[in-house]
C-alpha cells in the first residue's frame, strides 16, 4: 500500500496484524463451485498458505511455535475487491463458499521451512500471480506468536498467510488454480450465485 | 423458557432455569442449584456476529457519524465466556470498558431472509458483555480482532430466553451497573439497523446456523473499569449478566480464587 499507510484513514502502518476470520459458512472442497454475486463482475482470488493448528496455542514463543501446528494446506481466499482496509469487510469477504481449502494437509514435518514456499494461481491454466512467502512482514512462526497472546488457536484452525496486494481476479466460468509445490495444488471454478 | 448450557458434577448439560432462576433442571432430570453450576456460554455457534456503531448517540460519544450500512465484525469461539465468570485486564490497558447489548440467537439454517419474516428464523435471546480495550485500536479492519476478540473478553448469557417470551425485542432497556452503580442505561428502541434489517442484511450475505449470535450494538454511556470491578450487564426481560474484571497477577495467579 505504500504511502497510502500513512493517510487517512490509516494514518499510520498497523502495529499488529492485520487479521479477520472466514467462517465456516466460507469453506468448500477442492474442486469446489465458488458462487460470482449478481452484478459483482470479477472476484479476487488469492491463493495462501493455511498454517493449520495441531495443538492449542495460547500465549507461545515465537521459537516453540511451528510445535503447535499439524501442517499445510492450500487456500484461496475469495473476496469481493474492495479498496478500503478501513472497516471489516464481511460482506466483500465472508459469503459461502468464499474460502477453498485443501486438498489435503501436508505434514508440518515435510515442510522444512515455511517461510521459503512460493504461491501460484493461475486462471484457466494461465499464471496470473507468484508470490514468495520470504516476502512477508512476519514469519509463520511469529504470526502464531503474535496472534496466540490474545486469542488462543484450537486444533482445526488455520492461519492464512500470504495475501498479496491487489491479487489476481477472475471471472464467471473461470477456473482457478493455486498452486504450493510441496503443499499441494487447489482449483475452484467461478459460477453465477443463482446457479450455484 | 429459558435454557442454559452449565457444567456440574464433571459434565456438560443443557439445562431448563426455573422462574426465581435459582435453581436449574438438566436435560437428565436433576435439579440443581445455580450456586453448583459453572454456567457456559448457552450456545456453540459457527459465526459470531457484533454490530459497531448501531446506537446513534455512542456513534455520537465516540465522535463517528452513524453508517450508512451496518458495520459488522466477527469473533470466535476463544472470545466467549459465561455468565459468573472473570475476564482479564492486561496490564497495559488503562481504557477498558464494557458495552451492555441485546443478543439475537439465529434458530435455523436460513439465507436470504426477507426482513418481512426476519423473526421466524430467530430462536430467543441473550446477553453479552462486548468488552473493547481502547488502546488497541488501530484503523485496519476497524475494529480489529485484537481489540474485540480477546479471550475470555466476551460474556455471553446465563441462557438464551425463547422468542416468543420477548413479545417486542426493539423495546427493551438495557442497563449496566459497576459494583451496583448505574453507569449505562438505555434502549433497544434507539438502535439505527433494527433486528429484521440485520437479519435479512446478514442472510443475505451467507448462510446463518443454529445457534449463531448476533451481537446488536451498545448505547452511550461507557466508562473505564480497574481490576476487582464487577460489572453486570443487563436486558429488560432477558437476562442480567455478571462478569468481574481482573489483573493480570490475579488472572494468573494459582492462589486466586477468582481465576476458576
Amino acid at each position: 500500500m505504500g504511502e497510502a499507510l500513512e493517510q487517512p484513514p490509516y494514518k499510520a502502518a498497523p502495529v499488529a496484524p492485520v487479521l479477520y476470520i472466514k467462517p465456516p459458512n466460507t469453506y468448500r472442497p477442492h474442486g469446489a463451485e465458488v458462487p460470482v454475486p449478481t452484478g459483482v463482475e470479477a472476484l479476487e482470488v488469492n491463493g495462501v498458505l493455511a498454517v493449520v493448528i495441531g495443538r492449542t496455542a495460547c500465549r507461545v514463543a515465537e521459537r516453540n511455535a511451528l510445535g503447535h501446528v499439524l501442517g499445510y494446506a492450500v487456500a484461496i481466499d475469495v473476496c469481493i475487491p474492495h479498496a478500503s482496509l478501513h472497516r471489516p469487510a464481511i460482506r466483500q469477504r465472508c459469503r459461502d463458499g468464499f474460502l477453498p481449502i485443501g486438498p489435503w494437509i501436508v505434514a508440518r514435518d515435510e515442510v522444512a521451512d515455511p517461510d521459503a514456499l512460493t504461491i501460484v494461481v493461475s486462471v484457466n491454466g494461465e499464471e496470473t500471480s507468484r508470490y514468495a512467502l520470504s516476502d512477508l512482514v512476519r514469519p509463520a512462526a511469529q504470526m502464531i506468536a503474535d496472534v496466540s497472546e490474545f486469542m488462543t488457536l484450537s486444533e482445526g484452525d488455520a492461519l492464512l498467510v500470504g495475501l498479496a496486494p491487489d491479487g489476481p481476479r477472475a471471472r464467471v466460468g473461470d477456473r482457478v488454480e493455486a498452486r504450493i509445490d510441496g503443499v499441494g495444488a487447489l482449483s475452484c471454478t467461478l459460477v453465477a450465485e443463482a446457479s450455484a | 423458557m429459558r435454557r442454559a448450557r452449565v457444567a456440574f458434577g464433571g459434565q456438560v448439560h443443557e439445562a431448563v432455569v426455573a422462574h426465581d432462576a435459582r435453581t436449574l433442571r438438566l436435560a437428565d432430570g436433576r435439579i440443581v442449584s445455580e450456586q453448583d453450576v459453572v454456567w457456559l456460554p448457552p450456545t456453540t455457534p459457527r459465526a459470531i456476529f457484533a454490530l459497531g456503531l448501531n446506537y446513534a448517540d455512542h456513534s455520537a460519544e465516540l465522535g463517528f457519524k452513524a453508517p450508512e450500512e451496518p458495520l459488522v465484525f466477527l469473533k470466535g469461539p476463544n472470545a466467549l465466556v459465561g455468565h459468573k465468570a472473570v475476564t482479564r485486564r492486561p496490564a497495559d490497558a488503562n481504557q477498558m470498558h464494557y458495552e451492555c447489548e441485546l443478543v439475537v440467537v439465529i434458530g435455523q439454517t436460513c439465507r436470504n431472509v426477507p426482513r418481512e419474516r426476519a423473526y421466524e428464523v430467530v430462536g430467543g435471546y441473550t446477553v453479552a458483555n462486548d468488552y473493547a480495550i481502547r488502546e488497541y485500536l488501530e484503523n485496519y479492519y476497524r475494529p480489529n480482532l485484537r481489540v474485540k476478540n480477546r479471550d475470555g473478553c466476551t460474556p455471553v448469557g446465563p441462557w438464551v430466553i425463547d422468542r416468543d417470551d420477548v413479545p417486542n425485542p426493539m423495546d427493551l432497556r438495557l442497563t449496566t451497573t459497576v459494583n451496583g452503580q448505574t453507569v449505562q442505561s438505555g434502549s433497544t428502541r434507539d438502535m439505527i439497523f433494527d433486528i429484521p434489517y440485520l437479519v435479512e442484511y446478514l442472510s443475505g450475505i451467507m448462510t446463518l446456523s443454529p445457534g449463531d449470535l448476533i451481537l446488536t450494538g451498545t448505547p452511550q454511556g461507557v466508562v473505564y473499569l480497574n481490576p476487582g470491578d464487577v460489572v453486570v450487564t443487563e436486558v429488560e426481560g432477558v437476562g442480567a449478566l455478571q462478569n468481574t474484571l481482573v489483573s493480570d497477577q490475579d488472572f494468573y495467579s494459582p492462589a486466586s480464587k477468582s481465576s476458576r
